[in-house]
């Protein structure tokens, strides 16, 4: 179909901002909390990039992907909070 | 049919991304940036996969996807709160324009005694 030829593209740029401004974040957010916090949603926009690279090629293990991706994400981020508890990483 | 709905769901998903991505960049503090960026992007990262899931329409992406996005939902937001409470106690303070802080008045009246909680 002609628009998701169109489309397809575009959205893929969308998400690539999306990666762009969070690394801008990691690369000069202020304290530490920002650059985890940075980490947390990159990860989440990189389940979305499989979300729509498995909706293209039509493959469906690439979800298997998603998941482990949303699961080792969630384990690193709960491990840095709980690092960051009670250190004084304030600037 | 199923390919249009899909898409559509898809740029309504990338869109809420970006939206969130912008308020991970423009918003002045810790807590702003988490509260908005947290919300924002999962809802679009759970359009993106139930587009993924309309359009293709089978049984194996219907269950790895509805798994992927019942995950998300449980794990971004028990992960943005740890987050928040983590960066609070270690002392990162809030932008100069806030106006109340609930946790800290709560935490001098005694209300919660976190060292029982840890």
């Amino acid at each position: 179909m002609m628009t998701t030829e169109f489309l397809v593209p575009v959205l893929i740029l969308g998400l690539l901002i999306c990666c762009a401004m969070c690394l801008y974040r990691i690369a000069n957010g202020p304290t530490a909390a920002d650059r985890m916090v940075a980490i947390d949603i990159l990860g989440t926009v990189v389940v979305g990039f499989v979300a729509i690279i498995t909706a293209i090629t039509g493959k469906a293990y690439l979800l298997d992907v998603a998941l482990v991706w949303a699961l080792v994400s969630f384990a690193g981020t709960l491990a840095l909070a709980k690092y960051l508890v009670g250190k004084r990483l304030n600037e | 049919m199923n390919e249009t709905i899909g898409l559509i769901l898809i740029t309504i998903g990338v869109l809420f991304d970006l939206l969130g991505c912008i308020g991970l960049v423009r918003l002045p503090d810790v807590y702003n940036r988490i509260q908005a960026s947290t919300k924002c992007v999962v809802l679009g990262t759970t359009l993106s996969l139930l587009g993924a899931m309309v359009w293709l329409g089978t049984a194996a992406v219907f269950v790895k996807g509805a798994l992927c996005i019942l995950f998300l939902l449980i794990t971004s937001a028990t992960a943005a709160h740890a987050l928040a409470r983590a960066a609070h106690r270690s002392g990162v303070s809030l932008a100069d324009e806030s106006v109340v802080d609930r946790y800290e008045e709560d935490l001098t009246n005694g209300d919660i005694n976190e060292e029982a909680a840890q």
